[in-house]
């Protein structure tokens, strides 16, 4: 399991939040090979991801492998106030996941 | 109660199931599962087809794609879309000549803007291709990014 691989950042303008995330992760294609021994490192990838905002899913993402490493993505959304919760989570190919939760500034 | 709450259980699985067979939720809506298919697809038609269910895009100059004429570094490359299209439900990145050209989907709820910025590779020059479903259709637009390898901006 993954940790504290999540750095989001929300605020609100007017009614609409705005939500940045970064997230690291290799984001490994499965087409590189290792320089030294030459060997094809192994696809390594997020595939899913989502943004819940008070409980109720305002993002899902799919994602492949064409996502650049340590993925970065934004997002806004209306209905939100300040204080509001968020909780944003992923799982890669490896069965791997780890979730966030954060609140709106 | 347990017996209740098992009944319950299989019949409320037993509905999803007939939705499923009756073609009113897709496996992806009701598993939320990752759509291999689509992203391992070489070709736009056959990424967006197996992932949206059809590969009839209408171009559309209501959809705005921001993306850098010229990338140094086709490893990250900023890519903003957004749209003035009404009802939209997802946004879908593709990069025409990436071996799968499916970089990324999301899916909006309608509280969500119709705005999505993130990074993708672009092994080389090539059309960025934003796909919007908006109102159970499907519209695109495209934008050339150009990626030069030798990293001097040349």
């Amino acid at each position: 399991m993954a940790s504290n691989t999540i750095r989001p950042r929300a605020w609100i303008d007017g009614d609409i939040a705005t939500l940045k995330m970064l997230i690291t992760h290799p984001m490994e294609t499965g087409r590189r090979k290792d320089k030294k021994s030459g060997k094809v490192i192994p696809a390594h990838f997020i595939e899913t991801l989502k943004v819940e905002h008070n409980g109720q899913v305002v993002l899902d993402a799919l994602l492949g492998p064409a996502v650049s490493k340590n993925p970065f993505i934004q997002c806004k959304f209306k209905g939100a106030k300040s204080k509001d919760a968020l909780k944003i989570s992923w799982i890669d190919n490896k069965g791997e996941t780890d979730s966030k939760d954060a609140k709106i500034n | 109660m347990k017996r209740r709450t098992l009944l319950k259980g299989s019949l409320s699985a037993g509905v999803a199931g007939v939705a499923v067979a009756a073609g009113l939720l897709t496996p992806q809506m009701v598993m939320a599962a990752w759509p291999k298919a689509a992203f391992d697809a070489k070709a736009i038609d056959g990424a967006v087809s197996s992932l949206l269910g059809s590969s009839k895009l209408a171009s559309s100059s209501d959809i705005s794609i921001k993306a850098p004429p010229i990338a140094e570094n086709g490893a990250v490359v900023n890519i903003a879309v957004s749209t003035k299209l009404k009802n939209v439900s997802s946004i879908s990145i593709l990069v025409e000549k990436n071996a799968q050209p499916l970089t990324s989907s999301f899916n909006l709820a309608s509280v969500t803007e119709p705005f999505i910025k993130t990074r993708v590779k672009v092994a080389k020059t090539s059309s960025v291709i934003a796909v919007v479903k908006s109102g159970g259709k499907l519209f695109s637009a495209k934008r050339e990014v150009k990626v030069t390898i030798g990293g001097c901006g040349g």
